[in-house]
């Protein structure tokens, strides 16, 4: 065990458009990474078995759970993190729908729903609230009892899709 | 010159002002809270539920990197336990709390034993590995029934059959036995409300700081209340002079009751941190170890007798309770199955003949206090179950049946026969019939007819909750007679600087409810000053008046209209300093739109940054005055505020399955005046999904010998996405005149009705097959079981 701690790889990511070199133990988590290396404490941690969501990033343009994923695995990789959504101090229409929708309560879910929002959208541009909710099943929030979030993404839906309503 | 009235903020859907450092990842919760020197403490648990510590060897966990100390509870014996601060009233209660490290014997699984404190987390888990417990197995007991029951294992040498207390309140049981044999109709049943993990995202944790140079301690933490925090560590666990202890909540990730209560890591980690000469130290929780230790909710098991007309009018109602406790009693432990359910089993009915018993005690588990609704969920759920088995045994309608029985608006204040604060206000049949015209009632009925005719596979079941609750706590005075330790007002400090702006400081502080929002809203009206110049300061008991916290739905209530009287002190200072500054006489000032002038002449008048300057420079004060303008504010309530309403739930429920789908949920709320309508339907969407949760998925599952089976988020199912349905939802206003704002609270409204709704939906949809009662959570195997028992 002792002989594992002592051992470091180097990891270089791009993390927001800003490149990042390390040496960092084997065994941590890209999650861990960003928040304790990097400093960026906007991807929380709610659970230790991958359900809650909270951890959700973007990495090589897929959104994943940092805290299932090694930073070792991210290693020449380029990770978007929610301090990294927002572009020339406009804030993303994912985010604003939050805001607008009061998609949010005590926020500690919240960076990590904005970006498994992100991905949906991405893929879907005009989800219906069956495929909303679906897609947010590995996102948990205790707080709004996610119809505000619903409402929050269909607007960013709208925004994105140039104002044509989402269907239902 | 005063200017033209300024557009009203209160009854506006504004957007939250704190949303903006939350969306983009700024908030600063207790994980991002980065100080230099941090060093990290990590727990070795208890892995059995009752045990005797024989020995500790720690050597090998020493001699590891990065390991600045390991610590034993023989370490700490010096430092007292955590304090139970509110005890069942009028009883004797056989207090056992938690030390901040188990002494000899664990009480349960995740008890803490000892603590390691690192230079990285990393580093703390390797060294609690290398840790060696040698623990003697002891016989475990879970379930409260069974803990009372001859033979039981015992937890505490000082609480025979695990017995922390007997209360009862209400007329006297056999006078209410009496009446129950006289009825004519008679029903017996055993009801549980399951144990709850109140489940915020953000687990707990705490960061404490010691400076030697000045002897003062910090303590960054998770928590609902700062100032009682404080207290608690200062005088009753630590004995460092309370003075010398600053308490700050950064952002916090939710609540629930659950960050209401000292846990043994906030004093731990002062302590920890003195030990190691000033180096701050870190503590957070996992997922797994939120759900072992920090205290659960609910958790009753109880014989219901009920008596009434063969009409559906209730005669009698006697209800006996065992509520689980857990292995020790938490902060405010007892209080909860007490005064706040004991005394609101009656709900929004007149009960002729009303008896609550309940035990106490002690098992195996997890520590059981308040968790959202607290109390009252478990009462709601009761006397809405109660309806329902009359309406059953009688063939009464359940509309019909609540109507029969509820509380009349003439009959306020009602006092419901147990002991607590008489109802203030309210209109309980206005609601039921606003809901059951939205939900469209009849046609429902109609149609629950026709599939039960046809032997339709998806069965239709409607629930009916219509729910009192009390909320908005203190008075202090009465909640002393109650056995709270403490007092229960709270505190506002309401500032206009030299500039002209404004700082509100509140004992009240946010978990997730938009508290700067909400009160920016109130001052920017009372006021008449820009939402923008408005900077509400909580969560720091440092330069702030002592604050009692939020919880019980009391933010709005207590803390709002201690912020409203001090607003109104400082517009009163401010209109006799535009006396004297106007030539005029003080009753010829009045104040409006943000200014004092003589009546009549607004043009002429001084706003209130004028004043606020003048003030603050001091060259022209009247005779006496003192200089600026601040007003401190100590609210204590005149009673509890009765926020009510009716919720209805439909549901399908698959006769194959077992499996229940929600159609619909409507709900009619009656929360008093409402501040802003967004924030008090989003609590309501959050509070109905987590009753919602009960009803249908959420339960803690202990093994016989007290092993957690729903130790992690794969198996305690709280509510995704995709499980909860769209809510309607509507309001009627009828204003409290409690307080000047006549507001309700709605933090905890929704928890309180939705689980019985949803309970009584999916009871309802297979009462023709023989069902009248079911435990919750209501999940597809369980239906599917009582079915099967049932054809």
């Amino acid at each position: 065990m002792a002989e594992a701690v002592a051992t470091r790889i180097p990891v270089k990511m791009t993390v927001n458009g800003t490149e990042y070199a390390a040496e960092v133990e084997p065994r941590l988590l890209l999650v861990h990474f960003l928040r304790d290396n990097l400093g960026l404490t906007g991807t929380h941690i709610g659970c230790d078995t991958s359900q809650c969501g909270a951890c959700v990033v973007y990495l090589n343009g897929e959104s994943i759970k940092s805290c299932t994923v090694l930073a070792v695995q991210a290693d020449g990789g380029e990770v978007m993190t929610i301090e990294g959504l927002a572009k020339d101090g406009e804030y993303d229409p994912v985010q604003q729908g939050f805001w607008e929708m009061h998609g949010l309560q005590c926020g500690y879910c919240t960076p990590g729903m904005i970006m498994s929002t992100h991905s949906l959208l991405k893929r879907n541009p005009n989800p219906s609230e069956t495929e909303i909710r679906h897609a947010l099943e590995g996102n948990l929030c205790r707080c709004t009892g996610y119809q505000n979030i619903v409402k929050a993404v269909q607007y960013a839906a709208e925004q994105m899709s140039g104002g044509s309503a989402p269907t239902s | 010159m005063v200017a033209s009235a300024p557009e009203k903020l209160v009854g506006k859907p504004i957007k939250r002002r704190e949303d903006p450092r939350l969306i983009t990842g700024a908030g600063v919760f207790i994980d991002d809270v980065r100080l230099p020197g941090l060093a990290h403490m990590a727990v070795l648990r208890s892995p059995y539920a009752h045990a005797r510590i024989v020995s500790i060897n720690a050597d090998a966990a020493r001699a590891m990197p990065g390991v600045l100390g390991v610590f034993t509870g023989e370490d700490i014996k010096h430092i007292n336990p955590l304090p139970c601060a509110w005890q069942a009233p009028g009883v004797e209660n056989k207090v056992n709390t938690p030390r901040l490290l188990a002494l000899d014997e664990v009480h349960q699984v995740g008890d803490p034993v000892a603590v390691v404190v690192t230079e990285s987390p990393y580093q703390a888990k390797d060294a609690l590995a290398a840790i060696e417990v040698d623990y003697e197995e002891l016989p475990a007991v879970v379930g409260a029934r069974k803990a009372t029951t001859p033979g039981a294992p015992q937890l505490h040498e000082n609480a025979p059959s695990n017995i922390v207390f007997r209360w009862s309140c209400g007329q006297d049981a056999d006078q209410v036995d009496a009446a129950l044999a006289a009825s004519e109709v008679q029903v017996r049943e055993r009801i549980g409300n399951q144990q709850l993990i109140p489940t915020a995202i953000e687990p707990r944790g705490s960061i404490g700081r010691y400076d030697p140079g000045t002897g003062e301690y910090t303590l960054w933490a998770t928590s609902q209340a700062p100032h009682v925090h404080r207290l608690l560590t200062a005088a009753f666990v630590l004995g460092v002079p309370e003075q010398k202890i600053r308490v700050i909540a950064p952002d916090v990730g939710g609540g629930f009751g659950s960050k209401i209560y000292l846990y043994f890591d906030m004093p731990l980690v002062l302590w920890l941190s003195e030990q190691l000469g000033g180096r701050p130290v870190k503590f957070f929780e996992d997922r797994s170890e939120n759900f072992l230790h920090t205290s659960h909710g609910r958790g009753h098991d109880s014989d219901v007798a009920i008596g009434a007309t063969k009409d559906g009018k209730i005669t009698a109602l006697r209800v006996d309770t065992f509520a689980n406790l857990g292995g020790y009693l938490s902060t405010i432990a007892p209080g909860t199955p007490s005064t706040l359910y004991g005394r609101m089993v009656a709900g929004c009915y007149k009960i002729p003949n009303i008896h609550v018993g309940i035990t106490g005690v002690y098992t195996n588990t997890a520590m059981v206090d308040a968790y959202r609704g607290a109390g009252r969920t478990e009462a709601s759920y009761m006397i809405e179950r109660v309806v329902d088995l009359v309406a059953n045994a009688t063939g009464v309608d359940p509309a019909e049946v609540r109507r029969l029985n509820f509380v009349q608006p003439e009959d306020f204040p009602f006092d419901n026969g147990l002991g607590g604060l008489p109802y203030d206000s309210g209109d309980y049949e206005k609601a039921l019939n606003r809901a059951l015209e939205m939900v469209g009632y009849e046609d429902l009925r109609r149609e629950q007819a026709e599939r039960r005719e046809n032997g339709d596979r998806k069965m239709l079941g409607i629930g009916l909750s219509s729910f009192v609750e009390a909320c908005g706590l203190g008075p202090s005075q009465y909640m002393g007679r109650e056995g709270w330790a403490a007092g229960l007002w709270e505190s506002a400090n309401v500032r206009i600087h030299l500039t002209g702006k404004v700082v509100v400081t509140t004992g009240s502080l946010p978990h997730g409810q938009g508290h700067e929002t909400t009160f920016s809203q109130l001052v920017a009206d009372e006021l008449g000053v820009p939402f923008e110049d408005i900077q509400v300061k909580h969560s720091d008991t440092q330069g702030t008046p002592f604050g009692y916290g939020s919880y019980g739905s009391r933010s709005l209530a207590v803390g709002g209209t201690a912020i409203y009287k001090s607003v109104a002190k400082v517009r009163e200072k401010a209109m006799q300093l535009a006396a004297h500054l106007l030539e005029a006489a003080p009753e010829d000032i009045v104040y409006e739109n943000g200014g004092a002038y003589v009546k009549g002449s607004p043009e002429s008048g001084k706003t209130i940054q004028e004043l606020a300057g003048a003030a603050h420079v001091g060259y022209d004060l009247p005779a006496g005055m003192e200089p600026t303008l601040e007003a401190t504010t100590f609210y204590d309530p005149p009673s509890f505020t009765f926020p009510f309403g009716t919720h209805i739930c439909v549901v399908e429920v698959d006769r194959d399955t077992g499996d229940t789908e929600v159609k619909r949920y409507v709900a009619v709320d009656d929360v008093g005046n409402v501040v802003n309508p967004l924030i008090v339907d989003g609590q309501l969407h959050g509070g109905i999904t987590q009753g919602l949760g009960q009803a249908l998925y959420e339960g803690v599952v202990y093994a016989e010998k007290g092993e957690m089976l729903t130790g992690s988020l794969n198996d305690y199912a709280i509510v995704r996405a995709s499980m909860a349905p769209m809510f309607e939802l509507e309001n009627t206003v009828t204003p409290t005149s409690v307080n000047p704002l006549g507001a309700r609270g709605v933090g905890e409204a929704g928890a309180i009705a939705s689980t019985p709704a949803v309970a009584n939906a999916v009871i309802d949809a297979v009462s023709h097959l023989g069902i009248r009662n079911m435990d919750m959570p209501l999940t597809p195997e369980r239906v599917w079981r009582s079915m099967a028992a049932n054809t």
